[in-house]
């Protein structure tokens, strides 16, 4: 029989609990340790799991045998623990974003690098059936020379004024730009294209204090596409955060969000089966077959993903810390070009 | 207790559509206000379904108001209620913390006792978090008949993915002894739901979970459900029957008449008449041959 991974998470908000309860159930994993530091979460771990708890992450870390460990702490945090992880031989799965400054992103690609360990990032829409297919359409030419894109994410994260927590404090990666704005650029990034210029960025207030509820930019690809970028936390007219990218190319345009992709052609694709004219895909043809379901498939997809990359000892395609770091380099454009 | 075969939801009213993000946008415009929820609560009651199965969303306690200022109309009317609504404890959770999101919804003389002394004692006491929380959402059905109450696929599923079992005996157990009714469970992981709750003892539960054709969210696959609908001792009720639109009612509701052992099905609609199809096509095809008599059930005689 396969020996099981041994995984380890640090951070236990929501992210890392929902990260718990889906690598605890995977047949190839046996979760044997959890870290935070509130005591209430830990007790109930202590009370109700069999998993070791720890207040300390190194503490962990040296005490156990882990093959990899999933950091879902806040940001300001992930330099420190992911680099740790590392260099102790760890595999590491880590939130996004990745770091909040752009040298310490370098340095823990590097170090992944010269360690030769798996490295991943949340960026958990890559494993959304449908911005798949988005990928796998443009990959394939179907709408010939893109012209424009527009990318949204509108959402109810702050929707009055209020302070006081991680989220209000532009040091510790609070604002809507590392926490929302920084999922959409990464779609556009991997999807349609690189951003290397902005223009005209707004990082604005709404509710929030010290940070910004809404992004809105232009951004030019290094493909010379042009596109217009509007993420906006404070919109309680979202049930919850829904993202939208539009392309617009020479032979049609595609409309993609998490339940649908419609597609309009000028001519008919036969190739891809696809019509003059409209055709919708629903997430329901495109969903990505999972083993267990929390919150989403991709949520789960992503777990196994990283799984196999270990497993296969394959560095991974999807989400890796250079591919987040090139994004964390958008995010530091954003807000250079703000403060002109 | 018998449930109704067909059972109606509130996704329609509160924004959620699986298939389509923009499709929800306007559902939420056109259900903007409680009287166009009312409306069609009223048209399901005309074509004879009397069960409203809902989240504990902020906005069903105005609905709860109206049926208990009508008690002739409402007479026969029934709320499964699932709980929590989870989108506020989320966003709470991120921002404050689990302690701080607890802070936000414990009720007010608990949270004037959530000072030091509060808080130690709530650290060896979950269970009694728990009932707090639970009775903080049962609130506003007061006086409002709930014979099964159920827990939402988020916190049944991350409570079966944490492996933390005895959460649900203490629910379980909590659900029948305060409110006198029968515990629900809603959950997108059936199979392996089945088999944890039997493992700690809950017999022949109710278990809502996606079933559908295509097999939609039913992850590990069609065919294991299907094994479990044959062969498992559960009461199930089929949910995300038309795999959020995918399939066409009749094929969907058809599919479903192969597993006697499907007592109820789920489902929403906007408009009277696919409300009246689809209640029509559930009479037609849920048979309920198999359906076993429990001692679970004879126990609690609800």
């Amino acid at each position: 029989m396969q020996m099981k991974l041994k995984a380890g998470i640090i951070g236990l908000g929501k992210m890392g609990i929902s990260h718990a309860a889906i690598v605890c159930p995977h047949p190839s994993v046996d979760l044997v340790a959890v870290c935070d530091t509130s005591t209430l979460v830990l007790d109930a771990f202590k009370k109700f799991s069999r998993v070791n708890i720890y207040k300390d992450f190194r503490t962990m870390i040296d005490a156990e045998d882990l093959d990899f460990v999933i950091i879902a702490s806040p940001t300001r945090f992930h330099y420190e623990m992911v680099s740790y992880a590392l260099k102790k031989g760890i595999h590491t799965f880590c939130e996004k974003p990745l770091s909040l400054t752009i040298e310490e992103g370098k340095e823990l690609d590097k170090l992944s690098k010269e360690k030769k360990l798996i490295n991943q990032v949340g960026y958990h829409n890559h494993f959304i059936g449908t911005f798949l297919e988005l990928k796998r359409l443009l990959d394939k030419k179907v709408l010939g020379d893109l012209v424009h894109f527009t990318a949204e994410s509108y959402g109810p994260v702050v929707t009055k004024e209020k302070g006081g927590t991680w989220r209000s404090d532009p040091h510790e990666g609070g604002g809507c730009l590392f926490d929302y704005a920084s999922h959409v650029i990464n779609l556009v990034q991997e999807i349609i294209g690189r951003p290397v210029k902005v223009n005209g960025s707004v990082l604005k207030k709404i509710y929030s204090k010290g940070v910004e509820d809404a992004v809105y930019s232009i951004l030019t690809l290094e493909n010379g596409v042009s596109g217009v970028l509007e993420v906006n936390w404070s919109d309680e007219t979202y049930r919850k955060m829904s993202t939208l990218l539009t392309v617009f190319g020479k032979n049609g345009k595609i409309i993609c969000d998490a339940t649908e992709i419609k597609i309009y052609l000028k001519e008919a694709n036969n190739r891809e089966n696809l019509k003059r004219g409209w055709t919708i895909k629903y997430i329901t043809d495109l969903a990505l077959p999972v083993n267990f379901y929390l919150r989403g498939e991709e949520y789960s997809a992503q777990i196994d993903n990283l799984v196999d990359c270990i497993l296969q000892n394959k560095p991974s395609k999807i989400n890796t810390f250079k591919q987040a770091l090139q994004t964390d380099e958008v995010i530091e454009l954003l807000v250079e070009d703000s403060k002109n | 207790m018998k449930m109704e075969k067909a059972l109606f939801g509130d996704n329609q009213f509160f924004a959620v559509n699986h298939l389509s993000d923009e499709k929800s946008r306007e559902q939420a415009i056109m259900f903007k206000d409680d009287a166009s929820i009312i409306r069609v609560l009223d048209q399901a009651r005309e074509v004879g379904i009397n069960t409203f199965m809902c989240t504990t969303h902020d906005r069903i306690a105005n609905i709860c108001d109206y049926i208990r200022a009508n008690p002739v109309a409402y007479r026969d009317f029934k709320i499964y209620p699932c709980m929590p609504y989870a989108h506020k404890y989320a966003n709470a959770v991120t921002d404050f913390g689990i302690l701080g999101a607890l802070k936000q919804y414990i009720p007010g003389n608990i949270l004037s006792t959530f000072t030091k002394g509060g808080v130690a004692y709530l650290r060896k006491d979950f269970i009694g978090l728990m009932e707090i929380l639970i009775d903080a959402e049962m609130k506003m059905f007061r006086d409002i008949s709930t014979p099964v109450i159920f827990i939402q696929n988020v916190l049944v599923d991350m409570i079966l993915g944490l492996n933390m079992l005895d959460v649900f005996k203490e629910y379980d157990s909590y659900i029948r002894k305060k409110y006198n009714a029968e515990p629900g469970y809603i959950s997108m992981n059936l199979p392996a739901l089945h088999d944890a709750l039997h493992l700690i003892g809950i017999e022949n539960p109710i278990i809502c979970s996606s079933i559908n054709k295509i097999g939609f969210r039913m992850p590990g696959g069609k065919a294991v459900y299907e094994k479990y609908l044959r062969e498992g001792r559960f009461r199930p009720i089929a949910m995300q029957v038309l795999a959020a639109g995918a399939i066409r009612p009749k094929e969907a509701v058809e599919y479903l008449g192969q597993f006697p052992k499907i007592e109820s099905v789920l489902f929403g609609a906007s408009s009277k008449s696919h409300i009246a199809e689809t209640k029509e096509l559930i009479e037609q095809n849920i048979s309920r041959k198999s359906r076993p008599f429990h001692k679970t059930i004879m126990q609690n005689n609800i």
